[in-house]
């Protein structure tokens, strides 16, 4: 046996170590961000039959509390339970920013598609009205339209979803025109499909993926967007806990008890984190089937 | 090029007629001039073959026959209807029999659907069909053009061949039962073996469901085979047709017996045609020559050739020629 097949094999065994290291490492980058993605929004989702203390009973014994077996997350300034109003929070953060998508993703893949689709006129007024929103200062418009009557969460939702808007136009606009110009659009029409039928079965289909991807990206943006909001009072009033407000009443006593910051923050933090690590993998995994088209 | 029409004994009428047709685009305030002023006929169960160098506007003559877009002037008379100037359901109504097979097999075919959904989708657009009917159908064609239905059904375009999405495209464009299929380009992304093959089918589905054919290609050798006739097209003119037995042989205009003598010879021993290439590049469409679009490449050009326009003369039986000094039969 010479020393030459020996050192072959051995290669053939790194090879096969870091190989193996290496979907280790794959699969903890897909599955952890799922892993507390599924977490949050199960909390969140579950918060009123969680066996959690109200997130508004104040304690005189527990202000400023520190994290222990009774309050997991600690007590904030006025003794309530950091961990449930964290996870009540995450429910205003969560229907914010899924809702400010949806609206972004209704009304900006609406506009984008048609103003793609047909061209022309059509084109112009809807991409210039986009321009407009674009040129909007975004706080000021928040501001605005939070400042309107109505519910809070409802307003706050409604201000990110128009800023949204624009972005979500110019990716659906910039996919149908790809698709579009491709022959098989030109053969729905030579087959006598109407535009509404083309747009729906023909199109559409293909503008899943890219929505896809930036709507899971843009879901984080919104998190954060509501809670800057929130950080500065526009959004949920008080009591209602919320990510943003949370962190700013307690601004003042971050020396005292860094945790009644740090855990909201923290799980604000991990949140958007991991959705951007979603959506990347999500692309990730749609290009590659793109590269077999 | 109405001499024409007269000139030519008629005893059935054209499943397709095409009189001047016109067709210019605005590009950024100047006029693409794509077509200018082609007309010709295609007989029931006829295979037209339209052959031109890249840009002459082949494809715009195919696509402003099928409406999509419509041509800026001129008529496009499809079994007695003129289909320009109809619209909505008038136009839909006829679209099922005029259909097009297009030059890129791959986005031809939407990306994200089925085989079987691609070529179900032209029947589910009419009502009062059943799924199980449907299935059938769409069954049949598949194997018709050659594909195994039971193996392609769920796949997606992507993992076909080249060859195998253009027999989709062709089952989706048969299952309609149209007259007449214009191909545009329809095998010159195909390898040469599969471009047979495909030729083949085309001719076996010609005859099997009694179509007229439009063959659109830049390839003369390719249109030699299967077509009874040619049009050449020059910078948006027709040159000439003539039966394709008769254009191989003695083509009557300077352009066509270019493009022949530039169809490279399979024998390595022939001795290369002497006839000198044309050369140059095509006119810009923007700015067409005037008289005779050929002329600034012409060998045989002459000053009348600037002044005036070369009409469509017969110059034999069947055979049309737009050029002032045509060359002689042999």
């Amino acid at each position: 046996m010479s020393a030459d097949v020996l050192e072959g094999l051995e290669a053939i065994a790194r090879t096969e170590a870091r190989r193996r290291r290496r979907s280790i490492v794959d699969f903890m980058l897909l599955w952890a961000p799922i892993a507390w993605l599924v977490l949050v929004v199960g909390a969140a989702a579950l918060a009123d039959w969680l066996p959690l203390p109200s997130p508004n009973d104040q304690d005189l014994a527990d202000i400023l509390a520190t994290p222990g077996s009774v309050h997991l997350f600690g007590g904030d300034s006025l003794g309530r339970d950091v961990l449930a109003r964290t996870i009540f929070a995450l429910r205003i953060s969560l229907v914010a920013g899924v809702g400010a998508v949806a609206i972004g993703l209704v009304v900006g893949g609406l506009v984008g598609t048609l103003a793609g689709y047909f061209g022309g006129r059509v084109e112009s007024v809807a991409m210039g009205a986009m321009d407009i929103v674009l040129a909007f200062p975004p706080l000021v418009l928040a501001i605005a339209i939070t400042s309107g009557a109505g519910p809070a969460l409802l307003k706050v939702i409604l201000a990110i979803g128009v800023l949204f808007v624009p972005a979500f136009a110019r990716i659906a606009r910039a996919n149908t025109l790809v698709f579009g110009n491709k022959e098989f659009v030109l053969a729905a029409h030579a087959m006598g499909m109407r535009h509404s039928r083309i747009i729906l079965s023909e199109i559409l289909p293909n503008l899943v993926p890219p929505l896809l991807v930036y709507s899971l990206l843009m879901v984080a943006v919104a998190i954060v967007a509501e809670a800057s909001l929130s950080f500065l009072g526009l959004s949920v009033p008080p009591p209602a806990p919320s990510l943003g407000s949370m962190i700013a009443a307690e601004q003042r006593n971050v020396l005292d008890a860094p945790f009644v910051v740090f855990f909201p923050a923290a799980v604000l933090f991990l949140t958007v984190l991991t959705l951007n690590m979603a959506g990347e993998q999500v692309s990730r995994r749609l290009q590659v089937r793109e590269q077999l088209l | 090029m109405p001499d024409m029409i007269e000139n030519q004994p008629h005893t059935v009428e054209p499943i397709l007629r095409v009189e001047r047709l016109v067709k210019q685009y605005a590009v950024r305030r100047r006029t693409v001039h794509a077509v200018s002023d082609v007309s010709f006929d295609v007989m029931p169960g006829e295979t037209l073959g339209l052959v031109g160098e890249s840009g002459c506007g082949k494809s715009t003559v195919g696509r402003a026959i099928l409406q999509l877009p419509p041509p800026t002037s001129g008529r496009v008379v499809f079994e007695g209807h003129n289909l320009c100037g109809l619209t909505g359901q008038a136009l839909r109504a006829i679209r099922p029999r005029l259909q097009m097979v297009f030059q890129d097999p791959i986005s031809s075919l939407n990306p994200r659907r089925h085989i079987a959904d691609i070529v179900a989708a032209p029947l589910t657009l009419s009502f009062g069909i059943a799924p199980a009917e449907r299935d059938r159908l769409v069954r049949e064609m598949l194997e018709a053009v050659g594909l195994e239905a039971k193996t392609v059904w769920s796949m997606h375009p992507h993992e076909l061949s080249g060859g195998q999405c253009q027999r989709v495209s062709l089952a989706r464009a048969l299952i309609l039962k149209p007259r007449l299929i214009v191909c545009d380009e329809a095998v010159s992304s195909l390898d040469v073996s599969v471009q047979a093959q495909i030729l083949n089918l085309l001719e076996d589905m010609k005859a099997r469901f009694d179509l007229s054919l439009l063959f659109i290609a830049h390839d003369l050798a390719v249109v030699k085979n299967i077509s009874d006739r040619i049009a050449v097209m020059y910078l948006g003119k027709l040159c000439e047709i003539a039966p394709s037995d008769e254009l191989y042989a003695g083509p009557r205009h300077p352009y066509t017996k270019a493009l022949l003598s530039s169809i490279p010879s399979p024998d390595p021993k022939a001795k290369g045609s002497t006839d000198p290439a044309i050369e140059g590049d095509l006119p810009s469409p923007f700015h067409p020559p005037s008289g005779c679009r050929f002329r600034t490449r012409c060998p045989r050009a002459q000053p009348l050739c600037t002044q005036q326009e070369p009409p469509m003369r017969v110059l034999a039986q069947d055979h049309f020629t737009a050029c002032h000094f045509p060359l002689e039969a042999s």
